[in-house]
């Protein structure tokens, strides 16, 4: 073959060529070797997955482990390194296999089902009028992450999980330092500091005074310790938060640069729940993939992977692989993108994703019928992306209207 | 056709619920499956009930035909 890939010789190449597609090289790779040999930047020699029934395959395969222990950093970034080697505290069971993580899974999913997430539309959406009647008041400009799509889903799971009103501010500037990328290692793990410690004062007077919320039903199943309680708490925090509200922003900022997808959508709202799909498709902001690690001997479609090789399947390039959807480089609002693995597969699936479902519908909803007229604010500048950063979006998103 | 679902190895993603809200519901205690017809004979709710069967993560619902 005269065009070879380049092996993957030091952690996952993330240069995108253009700011809403995966990197070039990653669609190379599914085409010529979607299970390809990747080392990691620790110099650990393990895999790249990127074909989209592979990916699916292995993240519904129980001879595949989740432990954080055997998991590496997929490219240098200080942050994630934070994620994986900082002092977490425990119940954070997206890192845990069963029977450890079926525990935590059967005492939350209850709380998350469709139905439940569904009675909770009314409230969703008047959260979101509340902050277009901020911003109206206030603007244009405005900026859709700060003005809208963090505060948006911030209440949304301050609320769902009882994080009562006036420790809201405190909640809110210790996650945006998280979210922002211009704070040291250090300031972030003080942020996170702050974070457990406000999580575990709630804790404490959930116990004492129960309410009527997710944590403090929690609390009183008796099912898991303070510390666990405040580790799985923190990880439906930042879970349910940053992703939602940077697949709102980005997703906006998607439809503002494709006109003729949001035509579409402004004239027929019946699309809008195939669009939110099409959108987590496209975008797919967990940008640096899942990874699995076998615990034994599998082979794969001829390929081998030895036990403790750690595994990376790339969502994002798996979510465009042009046999599981035609023409996959095209946003499509029209499309039937449903089964893609946005929010992985497997036991680990998304816990939150019918919360953030309805609450990427009202977002965008809101946005479409408040502002007619909704534009980039500075369309000649190019937008800062979430590169580095765990979850992918745009830092700022400037409209006007 | 009959669709059977072992609600031990269900983690209650609600994909089958989404796919399908009237042959699919989930139980509030622990979000698993409740299946609302496990012999669908009309031919929507079969192709329905197929896609659910695919898209279920966790590999709790499975056909028998």
């Amino acid at each position: 073959m005269t065009d070879m890939v380049c092996p993957i010789t030091n952690g996952l190449p993330t240069h995108r060529e253009q700011p809403l597609d995966p990197p070039e090289v990653l669609g190379q790779l599914r085409s010529e070797q979607p299970i390809a040999p990747m080392t990691f930047p620790d110099g650990h020699r393990g895999w790249l997955v990127t074909r989209h029934d592979q990916v699916k395959a292995i993240l519904a395969d129980p001879r595949f482990s989740s432990r954080a222990s055997a998991k590496h950093l997929a490219f240098p970034s200080d942050r994630a390194a934070l994620d994986l080697e900082g002092d977490m505290p425990p119940g954070q069971f997206e890192h845990m296999d069963p029977p450890e993580h079926t525990k935590y899974r059967k005492l939350l999913a209850g709380q998350f089902t469709l139905r439940r997430m569904k009675q909770l539309t009314p409230r969703i959406e008047k959260i979101a009028a509340d902050h277009v009647a901020a911003i109206r008041r206030q603007g244009p400009p405005a900026d859709l992450v700060k003005d809208f799509a963090v505060p948006m889903s911030a209440q949304v799971i301050c609320e769902l999980l009882g994080i009562p009103v006036e420790d809201r501010e405190r909640f809110e500037a210790a996650s945006s330092s998280l979210l922002s990328l211009d704070i040291s290692p250090e300031e972030a793990m003080g942020a996170m500091g702050n974070l457990l410690g406000l999580l575990g004062e709630l804790v404490q007077r959930k116990a004492v005074e129960p309410t009527d919320d997710l944590l403090s039903g929690l609390v009183s199943s008796g099912e898991l310790n303070p510390a666990e309680l405040v580790g799985a708490t923190l990880l439906l925090l930042v879970a349910g938060h940053e992703t939602t509200a940077n697949q709102l922003a980005l997703g906006t900022y998607t439809l503002l640069r494709e006109p003729e997808q949001m035509a579409k959508l402004r004239a027929d709202e019946s699309l809008i729940e195939g669009a939110v799909e099409e959108l987590l498709r496209y975008l797919t902001i967990v940008h640096i993939g899942v990874q699995r690690t076998p615990l034994e001997e599998v082979e794969i479609d001829g390929v081998v992977l030895k036990p403790g090789e750690a595994v990376l399947l790339h969502l994002p390039t798996a979510n465009r692989d042009p046999k599981r959807f035609p023409d996959p480089d095209r946003l499509d609002v029209t499309r039937k993108a449903l089964g893609h693995l946005t929010f992985s597969h497997g036991i680990h699936q998304c816990l939150g994703q019918q919360l953030a479902r309805i609450e990427l519908r009202v977002g965008y909803s809101t946005l479409l019928r408040e502002f007619p007229e909704l534009r980039l604010a500075e369309p000649d500048v190019e937008l800062p992306m979430r590169s580095n950063m765990t979850v992918y979006g745009v830092h700022r998103l400037p409209v006007a209207w | 056709m009959r669709v059977e679902a072992d609600t031990e190895v269900c983690v209650g993603s609600g994909m089958c619920a989404l796919t399908a809200s009237h042959l699919f519901d989930q139980s509030d205690e622990d979000g698993s499956v409740i299946l609302l017809d496990p012999e669908p004979s009309a031919p929507d709710a079969q192709r329905a009930v197929r896609e659910a069967v695919g898209r279920c993560p966790s590999g709790a619902l499975s056909l028998v035909e």
